[in-house]
């Protein structure tokens, strides 16, 4: 019974962590063996739900780490967590071991001081890992050093219903055509929400003439003026023709997906280049949605796990962090049938059968193959998104 | 063995407004009637005797039984039966289980319920133990909750006007009915009314509140 | 004076509904003042503010919340008195007042999700009368869901808040002497709607000023039905503090620690407003009682009838969605009905559901059994005095957003940071004063004189308590246990923070999952959480029937 489990483990004094080694794997493994893992983790995806599930099942077996969910309905919810333990003192056995965690979340906890580590690159399946070809070891830009380990690529596609809007816009100028000539049919979620910056990102690395100037913070207010203004001429012309003419939002992607079920809008972006697919087949979405990318190419990043630096079992998280990096757990998430997430691996480290493996998955009616999705754009430095999205509030979220 | 009730120079007050003030003896086996007009305070005496004065109202002077004062004691060592207007039966209660609730602890199971079947039988309700009070008659009633306060073998009886809702034929029925039990047990009885009749039928000293 | 048994329980009741609070309190001072607890770097107080008052929008979502917490409290009052006054004291009534409280069970996100989904473009209502006579074959491009004003949220606020009110508003009917007053203006000629209005009303409203600045103050900080329903351009206030406890730009925590307070200040402004409102409806009530116009209540009846109705469909037709969506298969607009059926949801959660709700149950319960004690005990200690009636309100005024955090941080320094043992203590806070705001007029309502003369048997105040107030009030604590589990059930930001994720419960899996947006999965775990809350209705209603099936004196009055 779970509920005893928890009060059992309530009642129980936190024990204390051993300060892992992650460079000493063997301790890791034998100190892990046992431990329970609190993986805080987005639970708004069946899907995703279901593979941590699997991911706790194949853990318990070869691991002896059980491993609990907690399901969140937002990442800052675990860093909330960790801030308020460190504000009580709890600087060991705290509530979180393990958190899927991005981009501007893992840039503030690792500035904060927040993340154990660096363990990622003492991982032994970290030597499988392509870490020249993806950008695993920067997250927006930041270097991870180590304090987070990547499980998953996501790349910008965009989701279109054929059956309203048979070809595929190839660049923001064409998005905007579309939209002018078919008002109320796109939208994009509610900038802060993650997806929906990455739309403005997406939109202005298409647009901009200056892609050096993005890979590192604006130089001046001047600088960021210039480089910006495009993309505000564009939302300005695109607003009006917007889903609600732009007075309401989407508040995220999922609730994006559920407007085109409804037939309410027509095109929708998408960090995952496998969703359409498995969307269509929960029933999601219409089987008539397909994927595309645009001309100039797309913003990719990397998904990652990082450990709280007082988690109760720091040993365990790691040998969950490692088996995320197997080429049985990396398959799995890139079948369209179960994830559709993009592997982190590098084909040419993997032994032949491995490779043949993932050579033979299906990836399903809506998905591009990696040749179609093409190379992925850099992400721009965090300091614009900052910006953009609070300029964004400002100009198109705080009321006409 | 029976005690008399005395009351000396009880006094009620509302705040610190003494509203109604009385001294009164009340004999063993003797009914001593309390008359008076509605918010003259008698129910505010049998309030203060029973120890279940409502907030806001206090009492001075002595409240005794023979010799013992019973102001200190708190309402349920006092040991003072009262009945009311209505029969206030326990609605959750069987007949039965009305009757043994104020049957001192003690006595093996059969033992209460021989008790118990008794006391119904002294008022003509043999068999009637297991029933559900709401559904006996207004008489039937009025004889349950008789015999219940009487099972509890109180110290002293008081009357708070028992008869006001019964009709007229069964008004004097019930009324010989407590009366007799109470003289025939010895106890002092405190009976609070406005119905002249009554009095008269009670036979003892009437004391008249302004 | 000696400190008895029941005295104890009042004073630790006292404690728990007013430590919490406070403690709560001075944590979120301490964040906007000083620093954000557990941060490195800190943001100078003088820029907190300044960052709060100069946030785009902040102005809109101020008066956003304001406007829609009064309008909804306003409607909501509005439609009980009504409904009251047209209604109550008719056979009709009787039998309607008890399906009531199953609707006061049903948790505000499941309430909202349903609503959401009848009055979208999208939705059930659009669907109904589509294509066939508004020639849309596709939803049409209207601002319905999160208008500008809210009075999409505002609806889904009055359909739970509405038989909160009405249900208090019978709890309050004896003590204001209803049946009396309106035997006395009946006779005078009065129809019984306008006769209600005048006579009883202003001692119902006494009676029930507490649970309607409850409702105000929950109208203005409401989260679920913000998020589900509300306007987002900008959002309430409440919706914006918790985005900026939500950013990853961390210093913004101070922002939202301030606008902890900016709410607090909002709900008391408002409540002073609403105070202002009182006098000058009393004094108009007064005129209009000075004028002796009579009328017929026939209008006001069927109004009633109507409002009623109007809003019992709305929360029946919103769960019989969710109900529909979690076995549909494909369900395109327009289609009224889902064109395929699919188990998948139910097939894929079923165990994990029953696991979760049986946990929840139990949780609940506990947590029930805890309060139930702690209210019997306090309510055996005698009325309570003015400003103790006001404590119990306040976990139910302040809101949570204000004192949560705060809260949170004292639980931790105090130990209790994660499992079930600080999330039931948590739940304690908010379910008590349910408990005592449901139990104390039955329990006042008691024949006094029972006591009197169960004192008279010699039966000691325990026995009394164990073996005549307890089962002659079984009825009334059930229905108190069902409310207190629909309460504790419904309970999510303080499950997820005294918890630390790890106790798991039916509202924090329905509300990670509805993150997804999956209409099946939202509706399957919608529908079990009402459910989950409405089986301890269901039970309370039959308990009494079956213990005292042979005692017919149980069931009147």
């Amino acid at each position: 019974m779970r509920l005893a489990f928890t009060l059992a483990a309530a009642l129980a004094a936190p024990q204390a962590s051993l300060a892992a080694n992650p460079a000493d794997w063997l301790s890791v493994l034998s100190e892990a063996r046992g431990q329970t893992v609190y993986w805080n983790a987005w639970g708004g995806s069946d899907a995703t739900n279901a593979f941590i599930g699997w991911v706790g099942d194949r853990v318990e077996a070869d691991y002896g780490v059980s491993l609990v969910h907690v399901k969140l309905s937002d990442t800052a919810d675990a860093v909330s967590r960790v801030l308020a333990e460190r504000a009580a003192g709890i600087d060991e056995g705290g509530a979180i071991d393990l958190i899927w965690i991005n981009g501007a979340n893992f840039a503030a906890m690792k500035s904060e001081g927040l993340l154990f580590g660096p363990f990622a690159e003492n991982l032994p399946n970290w030597a499988f890992v392509d870490g020249e070809g993806k950008t695993v070891t920067t997250d927006f830009t930041v270097p991870t050093e180590g304090y987070e380990s990547p499980w998953a690529m996501a790349q910008v596609v965009f989701m279109r219903d054929t059956a309203d809007l048979p070809d595929a816009p190839g660049s923001a100028a064409e998005i905007l055509d579309w939209a002018t000539a078919h008002p109320g049919r796109f939208t994009y979620p509610q900038p802060p929400d993650f997806l929906g910056t990455t739309f403005l990102k997406q939109i202005l690395v298409d647009l901009t003439n200056d892609a050096l100037a993005l890979a590192a913070a604006p130089e001046s207010d001047a600088a960021y003026e210039a480089v910006t203004a495009p993309l505000w001429a564009y939302l300005d012309a695109l607003t009006p023709h917007l889903w609600r003419s732009g007075r309401a939002y989407p508040a995220t992607g999922p609730a994006q997906v559920q407007l085109i079920y409804d037939n309410e809008i027509d095109l929708a972006i998408s960090f995952s280049p496998g969703e359409a697919t498995a969307a269509i087949s929960n029933g999601l979405l219409p089987d008539t949605v397909r994927t595309s990318v645009l001309a100039k190419g797309t913003i990719g990043n990397a998904s990652f796990v990082a450990i709280p630096y007082n988690a109760n079992a720091a040993a365990g998280a790691m040998v969950v962090a490692d088996f995320l990096l197997s080429s049985e757990a990396q398959l799995r998430a890139q079948d369209p049938a179960i994830l559709g997430y993009g592997t982190v691996l590098d084909m040419a480290k993997l032994p032949d059968a491995d490779r043949a493996a993932f050579d033979a998955l299906d990836l399903g009616i809506a998905s591009l193959s990696p040749a179609e999705l093409g190379t992925a754009q850099p992400e721009p430095h965090p300091d614009w998104m900052t910006r953009i999205a609070a300029d964004w509030q400002r100009r198109y979220g705080a009321g006409l | 063995m029976a005690e008399p009730l005395i009351l000396k120079t009880l006094t009620i007050s509302a705040g610190v407004a003494p509203f109604v003030s009385v001294s009164l003896t009340a004999a063993p086996g003797e009914i001593t009637t309390l008359m008076g007009p509605s918010g003259s305070g008698k129910s505010s005496i049998l309030a203060a005797i029973t120890g279940t004065l409502p907030d806001g109202l206090s009492a001075t002077g002595d409240i005794l039984l023979g010799t013992q004062n019973l102001s200190a004691l708190p309402a349920w060592k006092r040991r003072i039966g009262i009945l009311f207007q209505d029969d206030l039966l326990f609605p959750h209660l069987s007949v039965g289980g009305n009757l043994a609730l104020g049957l001192a602890p003690g006595g093996t199971r059969s033992e209460r319920r021989g008790r118990v079947e008794q006391a119904l039988a002294e008022v003509g309700l043999e068999g009637f133990a297991a029933r559900d009070p709401a559904t006996l008659s207004g008489g039937q009633k009025a004889r349950v909750a008789l015999m219940r306060v009487l099972l509890s073998e109180p110290r002293a009886l008081l009357l708070d006007e028992p008869f006001g809702s019964l009709d007229a034929e069964l008004r004097s029925q019930i009324r010989s009915l407590v009366f007799n039990h109470a003289k025939a047990r010895g106890l002092p009885t405190l009976l609070v009314t406005h119905d002249p009749q009554d009095a008269e039928a009670a036979g003892g000293p009437v004391i008249s509140l302004r | 004076m000696t400190l008895s048994p029941s005295r104890l329980f009042f004073w630790l009741t006292v404690l728990l509904l007013g430590g919490p609070v406070l403690a709560g309190l001075i944590g979120v001072v301490a964040g906007a003042l000083d620093h954000v607890p557990g941060l490195q770097t800190a943001m100078p107080a003088g820029d907190v503010w300044g960052a709060v008052w100069s946030w785009p929008g902040i102005g809109r979502s101020v008066t956003l919340s304001f406007w829609t917490g009064l309008l909804a409290a306003l409607i909501s009052l509005a439609s009980a008195t009504i409904i009251m006054a047209g209604w109550s004291g008719t056979r009709s009534f009787t039998r309607a007042r008890q399906w009531l409280a199953p609707f006061l069970a049903v948790p505000h996100a499941a309430a909202a999700f349903g609503i959401a989904f009848l009055i979208a473009p999208s939705g059930w209502i659009a669907r109904a009368i589509s294509p066939w006579l508004t020639g849309w074959d596709r939803p049409p491009d209207l601002l319905i869901l999160g208008d500008p004003l809210g009075l999409a949220m505002v609806l889904g606020l009055v359909v739970k808040e509405l038989p909160f009110l009405l249900l208090m508003m019978i709890a309050a009917l004896p003590q204001a002497k209803a049946a009396p007053s309106m035997a006395v203006v009946t006779a005078l000629g009065y129809g019984c709607a306008r006769g209600w209005l005048l006579a009883v009303f202003p001692a119902v409203y006494r009676q029930i000023r507490l649970p309607v600045y409850a409702v105000l103050a929950y109208s203005m900080s409401a989260v679920d039905a913000a998020l589900i329903l509300g306007p987002t351009t900008p959002p309430p206030i409440a919706i914006v503090i918790l985005r900026w406890a939500a950013d990853p730009d961390l210093s913004l925590r101070a922002l939202a620690s301030a606008g902890a307070l900016v709410q607090l200040g909002l709900v008391l402004v408002a409540l002073v407003l609403w105070r202002l409102g009182e006098i000058a409806v009393a004094q108009l009530g007064h005129s209009l009682a000075e004028s002796g116009q009579r009328g017929s209540g026939r209008a006001a009846e069927i109004a009633a009838a109507k409002l009623a109705a109007t809003s019992g469909i709305f929360l029946i037709a919103g769960l019989s969605a969710l109900a529909l969506w979690s076995v549909a298969g494909a369900w395109p607009f327009p289609a009224f009905l889902p064109e395929t059926s699919s188990s998948r949801v139910w097939a894929s959660h079923g165990a994990r559901l029953v696991e979760t709700g049986a946990a929840t149950l139990f949780l609940a319960f506990a947590v029930v059994a805890v309060s139930l004690s702690l209210a019997l005990g306090s309510l055996e200690a005698g009325p309570s005095r003015r400003f103790l009636t006001a404590l119990i309100y306040l976990p139910l005024i302040v809101p949570q957003v204000t004192f949560l955090p705060g809260l949170q941080a004292a639980l931790l320094t105090i130990g209790l940071g994660s499992g079930a043992l600080p999330v039931g203590l948590m739940h304690l806070v908010f379910v008590l004063p349910y408990l005592l705001l449901v139990l104390a007029d039955p329990f006042n309502a008691l024949d006094p004189r029972y006591r009197t003369i169960a004192a008279g048997l010699g039966l000691s105040p325990a026995r009394q308590f164990l073996r005549l107030r307890l089962p002659l009030l079984l009825a009334p604590i059930a229905g108190a246990v069902a409310v207190g589990m629909a309460v504790s059930i419904g309970q999510y930001l303080p499950t997820l923070l005294a918890g630390g994720g790890r106790v798991p419960t039916l509202t924090t899996e329905a509300l990670a999952l509805a993150t997804g947006g999956d209409r099946r999965v939202i509706g399957a775990y919608g529908l079990a959480q009402a459910m989950a809350a409405l089986a301890p209705f269901a039970l309370a209603l039959a308990l009494p029937r079956i213990v005292w099936r042979n005692r017919r004196g149980m069931f009147h009055g």
